[in-house]
C-alpha cells in the first residue's frame, strides 16, 4: 500500500465537513478498534470502520471515497452505540455516502451507485419497492445481467417477485421526502 | 535458668495449612527451658499480643519465642509486645516457619519437621539472649538540602516553615533548575516562571534558610542526626555580599558566550547571571571564556561595577556544615538525542530537543517566544514532535517511560497551534500516557481542540529534502507507511540520571539502581527515605517525574526531615558490634571492612604483675555501627561480636539441629 504524505496528500477541511455532516467529531477517536471488532459486515469491507475514521481524521478525502466500506455500512449502529467516545460512527458512514454521491467519486464503486439509484427511483416513483422493477433496473445499470440468476429463479418458484408494481396510498408524502431532501442538500451546496 | 515461652502462628492457613501446628507445639514443649508454649490463628492480631502478655505474666517467661512469618514482617511488633509485659525487647526470637518453611514447601511431613527445627533453633539461641539497651545520640537541628531546583526550594521552604535551619546547596550560579527553563506547565499551562520566581525569591529571603549557589557538597561525614558536610563554594569572582546585580558588568563584557540556560540557542555574556529572574542575583565571571583570565588583560567589568564587586583573585572557598538530616534533590539531565544518528539531531539544526523548544517559545527565550526554526529563523507551518526518544528503547539503555515526554508533548502540540496560526502539528507517539489529573483532558484538548494529529508509530528516519525535513515513520493504526514533510522537528527527550549521580550517592552513602537513579528504601512504603537513615529523596534523582509529583514528592521528604529534626535525641541500634578488649589483639583489620567508618583505635592501660602496659585495641562508635557484621567475619581474634548475634548465639543454634 502506498505511503502517506502528510500534510500533502490531504484535503483540508474534509474531517471537519464530515464532523460537520456526521453531526459528530471524527477527532474525538483514539483509534481502539471496538467499532470494526463488532461490525457486522466488516468482514466484507476493503477498510474497516475504524480504518476510515483514521483516514478521515487525517484528511485523506480521495481515499476514503474510493473505498467501498462506507456503502457497505448496513447502519446498524452497533458501532455507534458502543463507541467511548461517543463517535457516531454510523452517522459518519452516512455523510460519507453523502459527499461521494454529490462529488462522483461514486465512480469507484460503479455497482454499489448502481443498487442505491435504482432503490431511490423505484422508491420515488412507487412509494414502495417493487423488488422485480429494481433487479430489472439494477441489472441493466450494472450491466451484469446474468449474475446471481440462480437466486432469481429461487425467489420467483416461491413467489416473491411480483410481476405487477404494487402502489401505496400516500405517494405524494414519500415525493414531499424526496423534495424536502432535495432542498436541504441544494442548502448544503450552498453553503460550502 | 531461662523460663521460655514458645508462640506458634497459624496465620491463617498461610503457615497451617502446610505445618501440622499440634505436632510443633507438643515438640516445642519438650524443648530445654521451655515452660509455656501457646498457639495462636492469628499471633499479630491484638488477642494473639494479649497471650503473649498474659503468659509473660502467668508462667513469669523471662525469654519469647515466636515460631511465624519473617522476623522483617513482626519482629517489631513483638519487642514492643514484650516490653510492655515488662521484659526487654531483645530477649525475643523469632522462628521464620512461613517465609523460609510453609510457604516454600509442599510436603506437610517433611514441612512441619522443618519447622520443628527452626523452633528448636530459636529457643537454644533465645536461651542465650541477654538485655540490650540502646545508645542515644543528639540531633543537630539543621538540614541540609542538596540541590536548588524545584524539589530542593519545595523542600528546603517546607522545612524551614516547620522550624528548622535549612542549609540549601546549588551547583549552578542560580535557583530554578529545569523549571526556570521551560514555558508553560501542564496541564494548566500556568507560566513556569511565574509560579517558581515567588518561590526562589522566598527562599533567599526566609530567615531559617541559608543558600550556598554555584557550591558543591564535597563529602559528606557522620551519622543520622550528625552529619558533617564539606561544602565548596566556587569563587564566583564576584563578592555576593557587595554584588547588586544592577548588571552594568554584563551590559559592557565584550565577550559572548553561548548560554547554558537557552541550551545554546542564546548568547550570554562572560561575566553573566543565567537568565533576568536568577536567585541570587549575583554575577559570576565564567573564567574558562574571560578575556583577563585567558590574556591577564579587559577588567572592563571590574571598570563600570560600582559596587566594586569583582574580585579576579577570589579563589574557592571551602565550608564545614553540621547538619541532623540531608534532602537530596539533585534532578535529572536530559537523554542525548546524539545516541539517535538517524533522527539527525546536532547534524540539522531544525532538529531539536523538547527542552530546546520551551526556551523557543518562552517569551524571554532567544526569539522572545516567536517559534522560529533555527537553521533560517523562518516561522515553521508543519511540525513534527517525535516521544519517546530516549524511553522505553532498550537498545539505548533506557528501557523506563520518562512519565513527562506524552504531557509536554501535548503541551507543544497547544502551544505551537496557538503561537503559529494555521500550522500543522503531527506526533509520533508509541501509547499515549496521562495517569494524571486532569491530564488525559489535556491530551484530548491536544488533539481534538487543538487539531494535532496523533499518529501511532515510531519514527525510523528524518532528513533534509528541499529546506523541509522529511519524516518517514509508520501509522501503526493503518498499518501504512507515512511521510511528513515538516519545517521543524522536535523529539521529545526522555530524562536520564545526573551524569554523577552514582558520584553523589556513594559521597551520601545510598544506593542507586541500575540507570543511576537513587533508591527509596521502599518502592511503596518508605517513597522518600533511602537505606541511609537521615537521608531523604526528593524529584527526579529518585527517577523520571513531573512537577506536580516532584513538589509531592519534596513535601513528603520534607515531612519526614522535619519530624526528625523535631526529635531531641536519635535511639541507635542496639545489636551493634562490641570489642572484647581482653581478646582484641589491636591488629585493626576490622577497621577499614567497616562500611560505616564506626571503627576506630584506641588506647588501654592494663596491669600485667606489677607493671602497667598500654597498647592498642579496636573500638566501636555506637552510634556510627549499623549492625552489619561485617567486622565480626574479618576479626582474627574472634574479639568482635554482634550484640544478638553472637558467635556463642549462632553456636548454639547450629548445636540445637546437629547435636
Amino acid at each position: 500500500m502506498k505511503a502517506l504524505v502528510l500534510p500533502a496528500s490531504g484535503a483540508p477541511g474534509f474531517a471537519a465537513e464530515v464532523s460537520r455532516l456526521a453531526g459528530t467529531d471524527v477527532q474525538a477517536c483514539y483509534a481502539c478498534g471496538k467499532c470494526s471488532a463488532g461490525c457486522p459486515v466488516s468482514a466484507s469491507m476493503d477498510y474497516q470502520p475504524h480504518q476510515i475514521i483514521r483516514l478521515v481524521q487525517l484528511d485523506q478525502k480521495d481515499e476514503v471515497l474510493s473505498a467501498s466500506a462506507f456503502w457497505l455500512c448496513a447502519s446498524c449502529v452497533t458501532c455507534s452505540v458502543r463507541c467511548p467516545r461517543e463517535v457516531k460512527l454510523a452517522q459518519v458512514m452516512d455523510a460519507l455516502r453523502e459527499i461521494s454521491r454529490r462529488s462522483g467519486v461514486a465512480a469507484g464503486q460503479p455497482r454499489i451507485a448502481a443498487f442505491y439509484g435504482s432503490f431511490l427511483d423505484l422508491v420515488r416513483s412507487g412509494g414502495r419497492l417493487h423488488e422485480l422493477g429494481m433487479t430489472a433496473m439494477y441489472k441493466l445499470r450494472s450491466r451484469d445481467l446474468f449474475g446471481d440468476i440462480d437466486l432469481g429463479v429461487k425467489l420467483m418458484l416461491r413467489g416473491k417477485l411480483k410481476l405487477i408494481p404494487g402502489r401505496i396510498k400516500g405517494r405524494h408524502h414519500v415525493a414531499g421526502i424526496f423534495r424536502r431532501v432535495r432542498e436541504h442538500e441544494a442548502g448544503e451546496g450552498g453553503k460550502r | 535458668m531461662p523460663r521460655i515461652g514458645v508462640f506458634v502462628c497459624w496465620c491463617g492457613s498461610n503457615i497451617a495449612a502446610t505445618v501440622d501446628i499440634g505436632q510443633v507445639t507438643e515438640a516445642a514443649a519438650e524443648m530445654p527451658h521451655v515452660v509455656c508454649v501457646e498457639d495462636n490463628k492469628y499471633t499479630c492480631s491484638e488477642p494473639g499480643q494479649a497471650s503473649i502478655r498474659q503468659a509473660i505474666a502467668q508462667h513469669g517467661l523471662d525469654r519469647v519465642v515466636v515460631a511465624a512469618c519473617s522476623p522483617r514482617m513482626h519482629e517489631n511488633t513483638f519487642r514492643k509486645t514484650i516490653s510492655a509485659a515488662g521484659l526487654n525487647p531483645y530477649l525475643l526470637e523469632i522462628a521464620n516457619i512461613r517465609e523460609q518453611c510453609s510457604w516454600v514447601h509442599a510436603d506437610r511431613v517433611a514441612a512441619t519437621a522443618k519447622a520443628i527445627d527452626l523452633v528448636r533453633m530459636a529457643v537454644a539461641k533465645v536461651a542465650q539472649h541477654s538485655a540490650l539497651t540502646s545508645s542515644t545520640s543528639p540531633v543537630t537541628r539543621r538540614a541540609m538540602v542538596i540541590g536548588g531546583g524545584i524539589a530542593g526550594i519545595q523542600a528546603a521552604l517546607d522545612i524551614a516553615d516547620a522550624g528548622h535551619e535549612v542549609v540549601v546547596v546549588e551547583r549552578s550560579p542560580t535557583l530554578g533548575g529545569h523549571m526556570a527553563q521551560l514555558d508553560k506547565t501542564f496541564p494548566t499551562l500556568d507560566c513556569s516562571a511565574c509560579i517558581l520566581t515567588p518561590k526562589m525569591v522566598e527562599v533567599v529571603q526566609h530567615p531559617k534558610i541559608t543558600l550556598y549557589a554555584y557550591s558543591e557538597v564535597e563529602k559528606v561525614d557522620g551519622y543520622v542526626g550528625s552529619f558533617k558536610v564539606t561544602v565548596r563554594r566556587k569563587a564566583r569572582s564576584v563578592d555576593e555580599s557587595k554584588c547588586t546585580g544592577c548588571g552594568a558588568c554584563w551590559e559592557k563584557c565584550p565577550v559572548k558566550v553561548k548560554s547554558e540556560f537557552d541550551l545554546g540557542l542564546g548568547t550570554r555574556k562572560a561575566i553573566y547571571v543565567p537568565f533576568p529572574q536568577a536567585v541570587p542575583a549575583k554575577a559570576t565571571i565564567d573564567r574558562e571564556h574571560c578575556i583577563y583570565y585567558l590574556r591577564g588583560r579587559c577588567r572592563i567589568c571590574e571598570r563600570f561595577c560600582e559596587a566594586k564587586a569583582i574580585v579576579f583573585d577570589q579563589q574557592d572557598e571551602i565550608i564545614n556544615v553540621e547538619v541532623g538530616a540531608i534532602v537530596v534533590a539533585t534532578g535529572f539531565q536530559q537523554f542525548d538525542q546524539a545516541a539517535y544518528g538517524e533522527y539527525g539531531y546536532g547534524e540539522y539544526p531544525d532538529v531539536i530537543t523538547g527542552l530546546e523548544f520551551e526556551r523557543l517559545v518562552n517569551a524571554s527565550g532567544p526569539t522572545e517566544g516567536k517559534i522560529k526554526r533555527p537553521s533560517d529563523g523562518k516561522v515553521p507551518e508543519t511540525v513534527v514532535f517525535i516521544k519517546c526518544v530516549g524511553s522505553r528503547d532498550e537498545h539505548k539503555g533506557v528501557p523506563y517511560c520518562s512519565r513527562t515526554c506524552c504531557m509536554y508533548t501535548a503541551k507543544h502540540a497547544i502551544l505551537t497551534r496557538e503561537k503559529i496560526h494555521g500550522s500543522k502539528v503531527f506526533i509520533f507517539y508509541m501509547d499515549v500516557r496521562t495517569p494524571g489529573k486532569g491530564y488525559e483532558e489535556f491530551y484530548r484538548r491536544a488533539s481534538e481542540e487543538d487539531g494535532a494529529r496523533y499518529l501511532r508509530g515510531r519514527v525510523s528516519r528524518v532528513y533534509p529534502k528541499g529546506g523541509k525535513m522529511v519524516v518517514l515513520g509508520e501509522d501503526t493504526l493503518l498499518g501504512r507507511k507515512v511521510i511528513v514533510e515538516a519545517d521543524l522537528v522536535v523529539l521529545a527527550s526522555g530524562m536520564i540520571a545526573q551524569p554523577d549521580a552514582q558520584e553523589m550517592a556513594r559521597k551520601l552513602g545510598v544506593s542507586y539502581d541500575q540507570h543511576g537513579f537513587l533508591t527509596e528504601a521502599h518502592p511503596k512504603l518508605r517513597p522518600v527515605e533511602t537505606n541511609t537513615a537521615g537521608i531523604f529523596l526528593a524529584g527526579a534523582c529518585q527517577g523520571p517525574k513531573d512537577i506536580p509529583d516532584t513538589v509531592a514528592q519534596a513535601c513528603a521528604a520534607a515531612s519526614k526531615a522535619a519530624a526528625l529534626l523535631n526529635r531531641e535525641a536519635l535511639e541507635a541500634e542496639a545489636m551493634i558490634a562490641c570489642v572484647d578488649e581482653a581478646r582484641c589483639s589491636g591488629c585493626l583489620w576490622c577497621e577499614p571492612v567497616c562500611p560505616y567508618k564506626a571503627i576506630s583505635a584506641k588506647t588501654i592501660s592494663e596491669r600485667v604483675g606489677r607493671r602497667t602496659l598500654t597498647r592498642s585495641v579496636a573500638e566501636v562508635n555506637p552510634s556510627l555501627c549499623h549492625g552489619c557484621g561485617a567486622c565480626t567475619v574479618a576479626c582474627r581474634d574472634s574479639a568482635l561480636n554482634l550484640l544478638g548475634f553472637t558467635n556463642q548465639q549462632i553456636l548454639a543454634e547450629v548445636e540445637a539441629v546437629c547435636p
